[in-house]
């Protein structure tokens, strides 16, 4: 492969129009065979857009395409995968009650003419394709069964058995921790020197620059930045997304005659996690962090009642909650924004304000029949304080930004008013001007004496907004860090050590 | 000036009104004399309540992403022993003030069977997580295979004459049927509309893990909706019984198809999180005109059923939002 080749995929003046709205106005992208690109953004850059529209999904309005040197008229789902471009989205697209070879060799095999599926001949293709990439996965094992990271390299080889040579990874680390980020880049480093090209599409890049030869920035569905990897870092590729700086601030210290709030002591269920204590003060962050399998999920889900653990207690203000209850840890004042917005936190094809009423319906329930005015008031104060940016709260939730959906939920939680707000995952999918605007929103809460806990991997996250970090690990609670004690790197070791 | 009824006509229930409009027309175009008739009208009036309540019955389960296949099998279950107290208790000879104390007890009896057996539904799918397409499909059957017993499948008959006045009687000219389906198409609508309950049934309907998430009592919820949903069937039970003057095991066997059709027909998502009240009424009023004008016309039942089907995959095919993209697509390029 020389810089004389042709790139393998070449656009240029490529524009997309939605109904007037300009998704991607005249944006010139090449990426050639074996080189890794970055393309960041945040959300409703032109990303997707720009995705799907190399991945056949969605025509152009204008523009040109060329795969290896060749014009493309109108591309399809089809005419992208014949020139080996695939698309590895968040969720992975695999079949979960399938085997890994099978989920590997699937698609070959359908798309060979063989009218039969042959078991054998799958295991071998499936087989080949684990060794290129290096990787020991077990051929038989059931998808849904995998971490995440098998999942994704799972989705990694099948892409490759279909002869992929442009990769396309739509926020590829979002789900992964550090470690299994590690071995991911690793991949990516054998894919890169076997000629096969890759494009990082995230607002959570900074982690796999160190892999990639170039950065394309888009903003506003104009491309804004565009140069070597080496050029940018975390910080000015935050710039050029944001078209500004945004400094995260640690939080104010905690008033030493803060009060206990919530008190839990000795929780343990069998197998997920054991003997867990710790104190949360009026106005106090807590960080729980861990790797995934840690237990920080299930535990976060257990002080809400969602997963009943088997001994332990919780205390409210000295009240005791009944455990696996969620409707009685409701009522007693802890709320729980989960970790996956669209499948456990929002009602997507309803509306902005109903998904933040759903939480206030008992209270305006007056005997047969509610009040609806007050209802819909309120909601529409909480989107105003929290700033929603909305054209109608009478329109599908679904049509709001990951950042103002997650506010949504906020919200919803907020016109309860708990005392102790469970945050899981606070940012995943938020782009970075929403991230720090959230953070904001939990140190204002903190002010105002709730007790927060902050649920998360992402480490400038946590130290942005915790006071007191509880590292999980093989569902213990293994070290406690006052915020202020630590750095990135130093809580990073602390994590994967 | 296009753009404007394109767009009053983007909810579903604008195009069902338009739908219903023009059978009618059609129907009073083709059969003029017939069709418009005092007699007819007040015929079809009669006729729809009761698998238009059975409608209302699979319409809330419906929402809920839910379905109650036992609807029928319910509203017989409790006829039947309606029926039982008023031919062996009250009897055939009751009268006056007697009479209609047995009717209203046996209507009493009736619908507490009817939220019985949706209790039962409810907790199946409620507590043990059965699917409610299998746990009531089952249940139906529990609950025809006991009408049956009570029965010996034989139909009960001699009612007091009381007993007629729920199905056949008019109140100022307004066939007492149709009172019913009114007043309780108002209560579901109301409900579903109104109250904390509709509201949280119908964001249960549209995502039920988030419901879960929120803290709503999804269980409770649950319960409630396949017990309105059996106490809806109990009442179009009491019709069934009061019109053909008898109850058995399994009368109307029909209905159970035709109701879930006049539901999706109305625009209620079979998936759950949307249907409005009024969508079902219209359907119910397009089928009714629809089936009573082929009737007229001396079309075989066979092809009326045809009939029925090609409206149900046309109104989805007009509702559907991939079929409206696929619409627009051609006409763009």
């Amino acid at each position: 492969m020389s810089d004389t080749d042709p790139p393998l995929v070449e656009m240029t003046g490529v524009t997309k129009k939605y109904s007037g709205i300009v998704a991607l106005s005249n944006v010139d992208f090449t990426i050639r065979a074996g080189e890794a690109v970055c393309l960041a953004g945040e959300n409703g850059s032109g990303k997707s857009t720009l995705i799907k529209i190399l991945a056949g999904v969605e025509p152009r309005n204008a523009g040109d395409i060329r795969f290896s040197g060749v014009a493309q008229g109108a591309l399809s789902p089809r005419a992208s995968a014949d020139a080996g471009v695939m698309v590895i989205f968040q969720d992975f697209s695999l079949f979960p009650n399938l085997s890994v070879a099978e989920n590997i060799a699937f698609s070959t095999q359908l798309s060979a003419q063989g009218a039969l599926y042959r078991k054998a001949e799958a295991r071998r293709i499936a087989a080949e394709t684990l060794k290129r990439v290096g990787v020991d996965i077990s051929l038989d094992a059931r998808v849904e069964s995998l971490p995440v990271v098998h999942k994704q390299l799972t989705a990694i080889c099948r892409a490759l058995a279909m002869d992929a040579r442009l990769i396309i990874m739509d926020e590829p680390t979002t789900a992964l921790t550090e470690r299994e980020v590690k071995t991911l880049l690793g991949i990516i480093r054998r894919l890169k020197a076997d000629g096969v090209a890759v494009l990082f599409v995230s607002h959570k890049l900074a982690e796999v620059l160190e892999v990639c030869e170039k950065v394309v920035v888009l903003r506003n569905g104009e491309k804004v930045a565009e140069g070597p990897a080496t050029e940018f870092d975390s910080a000015s590729l935050t710039r050029a997304m944001t078209g500004r700086d945004v400094a995260e601030t640690p939080p104010d210290p905690l008033a030493a005659d803060a009060p206990v709030l919530m008190k839990v002591a000795g929780l343990s269920k069998d197998g997920v996690f054991h003997d867990i204590g710790f104190d949360l003060r009026a106005g106090e962050v807590l960080g729980v962090s861990g790797l995934l399998g840690s237990g920080r999920t299930e535990l976060a889900k257990a002080l809400f009642g969602l997963v009943a653990p088997d001994t332990g207690t919780i205390t409210l203000n000295g009240a005791p909650i009944p455990l696996g209850d969620p409707l009685k840890a409701a009522a007693a004042g802890i709320g729980y924004v989960p970790e996956d917005r669209l499948t456990e936190g929002l009602f997507l094809d309803q509306s902005i304000q109903r998904n933040v009423a759903v939480g206030r319906l008992d209270a305006y329930d007056r005997g047969a029949m509610l009040d609806l005015a007050g209802l819909w008031g309120e909601a529409r104060d909480w989107l105003k304080k929290l700033s929603v940016k909305h054209s109608d709260p009478e329109a599908p939730v679904r049509s709001l930004s990951g950042g103002n959906q997650q506010r949504v939920v906020l919200a919803r939680w907020l016109a309860r008013g708990p005392k102790v707000l469970i945050l899981n995952g606070p940012s995943v999918g938020v782009d970075v001007g929403s991230k720090s605007e959230i953070h904001d929103i939990i140190q204002a809460l903190a002010h105002e004496g709730l007790g927060v806990i902050v649920i998360s991997d992402d480490l400038p996250e946590l130290l942005a907004t915790c006071h007191r970090l509880l590292v999980m690990k093989g569902g213990r609670i293994t070290d406690e860090i006052i915020g202020t004690d630590t750095d990135e790197t130093d809580l990073g070791h602390r994590l994967a050590s | 000036m296009s753009r404007t009824i394109s767009s009053r006509l983007s909810s579903p229930e604008a195009r069902l009104a338009l739908i219903a409009v023009l059978v009618f027309v059609f129907m009073a175009v083709l059969s003029p004399d017939r069709f418009l008739s005092v007699q007819n009208l007040t015929s079809m009036a009669f006729q729809f309540p009761e698998f238009a309540i059975l409608a209302l019955a699979v319409t809330v389960t419906m929402l809920t992403g839910g379905i109650d296949l036992s609807v029928v099998g319910v509203s017989n279950l409790s006829a039947v022993v309606a029926a039982m107290i008023l031919a062996s208790i009250a009897g055939e000879t009751a009268v006056g003030a007697g009479a209609v104390m047995w009717l209203i007890l046996s209507m009493v009896v009736a619908l507490s069977i009817g939220a019985v057996c949706g209790l039962f539904n409810g907790a199946l799918v409620a507590f043990v997580g059965m699917p409610p397409i299998l746990a009531t499909l089952g249940s139906g059957l529990i609950f025809t295979g006991i009408a049956v017993a009570l029965t010996g499948g034989s139909a009960v008959m001699g009612f007091p004459a009381a007993a007629a006045w729920l199905g056949n009687g008019l109140v100022l000219g307004v066939p007492v049927p149709l009172i019913l389906f009114a007043l309780l198409a108002a209560i579901v609508a109301f409900i579903v509309s109104r109250t904390a309950f509709g509201l949280k049934l119908i964001m249960f309907g549209a995502n039920p893990r988030a419901a879960r998430f929120a803290a709503i009592n999804v269980n409770g919820l649950l319960l409630r909706v396949y017990m309105l949903s059996g106490a809806l069937s109990a009442v179009a039970g009491m019709l069934v019984m009061s019109r053909a003057n008898s109850a058995k095991a399994d009368y109307g066997s029909s209905y159970l198809l035709l109701s879930i059709l006049i539901a999706v027909l109305g625009g209620v998502n079979p998936y759950g999180g949307y249907g409005k009240v009024i969508g079902v009424v219209l359907a119910v009023l397009s089928m009714q005109f629809l089936s009573s004008g082929l009737n007229m016309l001396q079309v075989s039942n066979f092809a009326r059923e045809l009939i029925w089907g090609v409206l149900l995959i046309f109104v989805m095919l007009v509702n559907s939002p991939r079929a409206a993209a696929l619409l627009r697509r051609e006409r763009t390029t």
